[in-house]
């Protein structure tokens, strides 16, 4: 089975070496995620796309504890098989905190401060048997 | 620039009403309004009205007459009974016009909110499960308690109180009081938030007859007077819901920003607020909105929360109706509920629920999606 990004603009390198596009303003060096043009902090225009760091900080985060609504959802939702999983924010230093899944859904097991790099997690499998697949961080060894 | 006063109240009872829709519970609560202040549908100048998912509220002209009023509808996220109630009061502060009403109602599907993501280059966000408002508000407040100390016990705290006031308020949806235990031991939600930390979307409306301070006593005898009305929207690096990224640079919310400004219009500042009506989404937002509004210092809700300050018969109240996690939220009615709350407590007319000691001054906080803020100050 082949696996396939939920969204190619977004998540690249699927399948091998997952990256993050985000953009970076020529202007003010602010980044964003997903990539836009407009820049929300010096309202230029001009925003250039760039893959994202892969290693981060764990900035905050949460555990998602029961079946998201579908729409807009993708993954399991039938409560008896659904599984809690973390969300939360990755700082990569000198670009910006990213909102992504976590492969880990024990409380005890996450810390604000976690070293974290980029992965992926499955979410559903498409018409064509295509495993569809999102961007995750899961904590490092160093920790 | 005129003052502007509240002259009339009204509400229908928020919760759960199967064969009542969304703007049957807006007409009531109009209804209601203006048999308080005394007036008809005829006499109102102006109505700005909010509704998130029960329709177009200009079109209830057609129940409660078609007098040819001008009637605008409002749309801003959580914060669309503040935003009908700001421009209601631009309207006579500016000299427009001399009497109109703010009204807000809503009736929502079941669950959290169903957030779409369609059309707007977002479809992978909802599509991966992160387009949830409950997940913002765990994180927010997992961060604020490794920042700032505060215990999820205080979290439970918050939720009992609410249920607690909830009990003493015969408009409030959930009436009944839990234990903190059952609080700590309901379905963990978003992790550190659970079940009954949450408030749910709901059903009800409310509508508020505003007047020119100088014709208030031609309604009432007991006017109550806003001295601020100000909304705002969020500044680059705030850390606000749905955002796919954060800035790493950090600045204040817009709630910071919109009580800055509140206090500054009103000429007073924190320590002069009798009583407040906070946006209590889940209990850390009452939590961390007591610091953002000016009421304490990041970290002391942890005492203060502790010590019963927050409690109706406490130093400083905060939610005597029960809040958003007793009344639920219906997004246009419920800026405007806090506000129909304060005006009974100014009155004196909160029955079991009152605030002793007759408070002067009272003051709202709304936030929402997609980093949006209210407030009101309103004194006697």
């Amino acid at each position: 089975m082949s696996q396939v990004s939920v969204q190619d603009t977004v998540l690249t390198g699927i399948p091998g070496e997952p990256r993050l596009i985000g953009g970076k303003c020529p202007d003010c060096d602010n980044h964003v995620f997903p990539m836009q043009k407009d820049c929300p902090k010096c309202t230029g225009d001009q925003i250039e796309k760039v893959e994202l760091s892969t290693k981060g900080i764990l900035w905050t985060w949460t555990i998602q504890g029961f079946p998201p609504k579908a729409p807009p959802y993708i993954g399991e939702t039938d409560p008896e098989n659904f599984e809690a999983y973390g969300v939360g924010y990755v700082e990569l230093p000198g670009e910006v905190k990213v909102e992504a899944r976590l492969t880990e859904n024990d409380p005890t097991r996450l810390r604000v401060g976690m070293e974290m790099e980029l992965t992926v997690v499955p979410l559903a499998i498409d018409e064509e048997g295509n495993e569809v697949v999102t961007f995750a961080f899961r904590p490092t060894e160093n920790n | 620039m005129h003052d502007v006063a509240i002259v009339g109240i009204g509400m229908h009872e928020f919760g759960r009403h199967d064969g009542v829709s969304g703007m049957d519970q807006g007409v009531v609560a109009v209804r209601r309004a203006l048999a308080d202040a005394g007036t008809q549908w005829e006499d109102l100048e102006f109505a700005f009205g909010g509704s998130k998912d029960a329709g177009s509220p200009d079109t209830m002209v057609s129940r409660l007459g078609l007098t040819g009023l001008q009637f605008i509808n409002v749309h801003n996220g959580c914060a669309t009974g503040g935003s009908a109630l700001i421009s209601s009061y631009n309207a006579i502060r500016s000299g427009t016009f001399e009497i109109g009403i703010a009204l807000g109602f809503d009736k929502h599907e079941r669950g959290a909110f169903r957030v779409r993501t369609r059309g707007d280059n977002l479809e992978w966000y909802g599509e991966s499960g992160m387009a949830l408002t409950t997940q913002f508000f765990g994180m927010k407040i997992n961060r604020y308690m490794h920042d700032y100390g505060i215990t999820q016990n205080t979290l439970a705290k918050v939720s009992t109180k609410a249920f607690r006031n909830g009990a003493l308020n015969p408009m409030a949806w959930r009436r009944k009081p839990f234990s903190e235990e059952e609080v700590l031991e309901s379905t963990m939600l978003s992790y550190p938030l659970t079940q009954y930390m949450f408030c749910s979307p709901g059903e009800g409306g409310v509508a508020l007859v505003l007047v020119r301070a100088d014709k208030a006593k031609e309604y009432t005898d007991s006017p109550v007077y806003l001295k601020s009305c100000v909304v705002k929207s969020r500044r680059f690096g705030s850390f606000e819901v749905f955002s796919p990224h954060l800035a790493n640079e950090f600045s204040e919310g817009p709630t910071v920003d919109a009580s800055k400004a509140a206090f500054e219009m009103a000429g007073i500042g924190p320590e002069e607020i009798d009583i407040a009506q906070l946006q209590d989404t889940e209990s850390g937002a009452e939590v961390m909105h007591m610091a953002e509004n000016g009421f304490c210092e990041h970290g002391e809700q942890e005492s203060m929360i502790q010590n019963g300050e927050t409690e109706i018969d406490g130093k400083f109240p905060v939610n005597t109706d029960g809040g958003c996690l007793a009344n639920g939220e219906p997004i246009g009615a419920s800026g405007l509920r806090q506000v129909y709350e304060n005006v009974l407590q100014l009155r004196g007319d909160a029955g079991e629920r009152q605030v002793p000691g007759d408070p002067c001054t009272a003051y709202t906080h709304v936030y929402g999606a997609p980093g949006i803020s209210g407030v009101t100050i309103l004194s006697r």
